[in-house]
């Protein structure tokens, strides 16, 4: 952690109330934005998992790091950054289009190994999955027509190999 | 069981009212209780004595639980809910068990948030048990409804919202697990009135359910033996002792290291008595307002080692410049506090006694006989000093409180500029006698925290040590330290003003004072006076210090009030300005005028 490059940072919780807002105080107490989190259960009902990317000093988030794994609610808190993990995001896009355009798009999300969700006479909304820096070249691609809406997931990663995240 | 279970708020009220005077043994069977009584049965399980709390609707349950068991555990009513904190704070301090608060909700609970916050800065044990509006009008803006859940939640250790009456056995076995194990703080337990009087049939001593928390923690053995290195290679070591030393019971390892090694031993605000002060080797308190021969002695040395201190701001000063050329050791129970403000060279994680033990075991004496004259010659140069004429002095009264209780008594504090007189002029030499808020200098702390102390160690002389500003906030306890004949000593150093704020406008703003002047202040001897059981004394001359403190020492039918009044301008030093580093430690008033300071307060 020695620069202020997003990091992400899995964690693995008790599914109980109040855990969620307990781990977003620990950032916001320290003046810290979290860029995107995804909070789901895990294998069992018993746990969630969470993946947080945020930015900042990297010793501010250290500390909310090592007070985050503090949390009794909280089982562990690591940063996966400068490690071998596989990382994927899922955005939906939606672009007007009329006819013409269409074909160009279609090439677009062709090669971007995307799908179209969603068809109709004037828009489309097109499903891309990858790493971030994939996501955000097709975004720059689209730009040129026009975009209507765009909701990404945000991160979730895993550790490449037999190791846990 | 089952239909109990499933019984709705009107089943569990109608079942009460049917048998209104249900008494429950010892030895009845759970499934005749409510939330409230099994609540009652758990905090027995835990060894509580005392319960410091004020009702209102939504804790009558629990009140009528403390009837209805037919418990030994005695209920304390306060006067107001921050002081009910604060006495299961000192409490807490003073015997090192949890301090148990029962409140009600909205403002009830909202009035324990100071409390809570000052015990979480300083790693306090303590339960707080929060009546709650009923489950079903949560989020509707009910008649005394606060979110106290997340109203506390930057200030605790952990806290609950508990959803079923089922849940309160294990929810408070944890809660008691969780404040007084690893690093001890703050649990609250919001209670809604239906939880409480709903039917408890759980198990009074189920399982718990904390999987994300391992307070035991195994100490790593080689990272001793470095630090056991490191401090072999020392000629000028100092120990620096924190409150964690102290909660961890670490004083006889401690006293044993420093002996063995011949080493300096200084202590933080809240570690006082963790060392004796006494004891040749001691340097007495370092930091803001500490000894200039302990901070002195931070500047020279080539080794430092924190031993449960968490290098707070109030003793590194400036955090770049504090013991620069020193090699840092961090002892702690807390792996986020290592290199949080002072990056280190070594560190352990674990119980601070335990780590002693065994690095005890490392190390020989060190050739320290150089170091420890020349920091003997700073404790002959720049000694603690004041004059007693010009008036009658903080100090002066200090001093001779400090003589006649022989370092004996508990002394709890306020906050301000008697506070740091005290801990400078009143040697503590035993851990757990001295009481005072120290991560969050709150105000009004002193005369209920000093109460707590009373009630848990009967027999123990106990004085509070308050300015005539901080008392004003908590005094109303009087009456309950009157209906409990507790001999507790109020020495109100009463120099009409809010003397500490006084002391920076009048270094750093130019002495314009603003909003300082206490006028409007009671005559405290004569306030306590119109207390039933309680009597007031007056100090005005240098003179009659003596003769006073002894008056109030054998008066122990109720709580006595010293009004001393004293210099209203007088300034405590040696000060390092905030922010400053402790090379830029001031040990007398100053002919230039001071910058302002750039560290907060
Ligand atoms: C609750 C609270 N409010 C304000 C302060 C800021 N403060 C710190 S010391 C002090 C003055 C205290 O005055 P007094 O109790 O008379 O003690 P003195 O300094 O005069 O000895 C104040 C206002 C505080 N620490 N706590
Ligand atoms: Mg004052």
């Amino acid at each position: 952690m020695k620069t202020n490059d997003v990091h992400t940072i899995s964690l693995y919780v008790a599914n109980k109330p109040g855990v969620l807002a307990r781990i977003a105080q620990v950032f916001s107490r320290r003046g810290f934005n979290i860029e995107s989190l995804v909070v789901s259960p895990a294998m069992d009902g018993h746990y969630s998992r969470m993946t947080i990317a945020a930015q900042g000093n990297p010793d501010g988030l250290e500390q909310i790091i090592k007070h985050t794994s503090k949390l009794i609610d909280v089982l562990h808190c690591f940063d996966h950054s400068d490690e071998n993990v596989v990382s994927k995001e899922l955005a939906l896009i939606k672009i007007g289009v009329d006819a013409g355009m269409r074909p160009e798009v279609l090439q677009l999300v062709e090669h971007f190994g995307c799908k179209v969700v969603d068809f109709t006479e004037s828009s489309l909304i097109i499903m891309v999955t990858g790493d971030t820096d994939k996501l955000d070249a097709l975004i720059r691609m689209l730009n040129k027509f026009r975009i209507i809406e765009l909701v990404r997931t945000g991160r979730v990663i895993m550790v490449r190999g037999e190791e846990v995240t | 069981m089952t239909t109990q279970l499933e019984m709705s708020d009107k089943g569990a009220t109608a079942l009460k009212e049917a048998a209104p005077s249900i008494q429950v043994q010892p030895n009845v069977s759970p499934q005749a209780m409510d939330g409230a009584q099994a609540l009652v049965k758990r905090l027995e399980m835990e060894g509580v004595e005392y319960i410091w709390g004020l009702s209102g609707g939504a804790a009558i349950p629990i009140f009528d639980a403390l009837v209805t068991t037919g418990t030994k555990i005695k209920l304390v009513l306060v006067r107001h809910e921050q002081g009910a904190t604060h006495m299961a704070d000192g409490y807490a301090r003073a015997t090192g068990k949890p301090g148990v608060v029962l409140v009600t909700s909205g403002p009830g609970a909202t009035n324990t948030v100071t409390g809570i916050m000052t015990a979480h800065m300083d790693s306090v044990p303590m339960v707080v048990i929060t009546g709650q509006t009923i489950s079903s009008m949560l989020g509707k803006d009910a008649f005394q409804e606060a979110d106290v859940f997340g109203l506390t939640m930057p200030v605790v250790k952990h806290s609950y919202l508990v959803k079923s009456s089922n849940d309160i056995p294990r929810i408070m076995k944890e809660a008691f697990h969780i404040t007084r194990t690893g690093r001890p703080g703050p649990v609250v337990v919001d209670i809604p009135k239906d939880i409480s009087s709903g039917p408890c049939t759980a198990e009074l001593d189920p399982p718990m359910d904390l999987p994300g928390y391992n307070p035991e923690i195994e100490t790593d053995v080689s990272s001793i033996t470095h630090i056991a290195e490191a401090l072999e290679r020392s000629k000028r070591p100092v120990l620096l002792a924190g409150h964690g030393a102290l909660i961890a019971n670490a004083s006889k390892e401690l006293l044993k290291l420093a002996e063995t090694l011949q080493a300096p031993v200084t202590s933080t605000l809240l570690g006082k008595g963790v060392f004796p002060e006494t004891h040749p080797l001691s340097l007495g308190m370092l930091g803001m307002h500490g000894t200039a021969y302990a901070n002195k002695a931070m500047v020279e040395c080539d080794l430092v080692m924190s031993i449960g201190s968490r290098y707070d701001d109030r003793i590194v000063g400036q955090p770049a410049r504090f013991c620069r050329n020193a090699t840092r050791i961090h002892i702690d129970v807390d792996p986020a506090e290592i290199h949080k403000m002072v990056h280190v060279h070594h560190h352990c994680i674990g119980d601070a006694r335990v780590v002693l033990d065994e690095l005890v075991k490392h190390v020989g004496q060190l050739d320290t006989k150089e170091w420890l004259a020349h920091l003997d010659g700073y404790k002959k140069r720049f000694p603690l000093k004041y004059r007693k004429q010009g008036g009658l002095k903080m100090q002066h009264v200090l001093a001779e409180l400090d003589e006649l209780t022989e370092h004996k008594a508990i002394i709890s504090t306020d906050v301000g500029q008697h506070q740091m007189w005290a801990a400078q002029f009143c040697l503590s030499d035993s851990p757990h006698t001295w009481l005072s808020s120290g991560g969050a200098g709150t105000m009004g702390y002193g005369f209920p925290a000093a109460m707590g102390a009373a009630f848990g160690c009967p027999g123990e002389q106990v004085w509070a040590v308050v300015g005539d500003g901080g008392f004003q906030m908590t005094m109303c306890e009087l009456a309950t330290a009157c209906v409990h004949k507790l001999p507790v000593k109020v020495l109100v150093l009463n120099n009409h003003y809010l003397g500490m704020v006084r002391q920076w406008q009048e270094l750093f703003f130019e002495d314009r004072k603003s909003g300082v002047d206490l006028e409007g202040n009671p005559d405290f001897a004569k306030l306590a006076d119109c207390f039933p059981g309680a009597k007031g004394f007056t100090l005005k001359r240098p003179a009659d210090v003596k003769k006073v403190l002894k008056r109030a020492m054998e008066y122990n039918d109720g709580p006595c009030v010293i009004n001393a009044e004293c210099v209203k301008e007088d300034n405590v030093y040696p000060m390092i300005p905030a922010g400053k580093a402790l090379e830029d430690m001031i040990l007398e008033a100053p002919r230039v005028r001071l910058e302002k300071p750039t560290g907060s307060t």
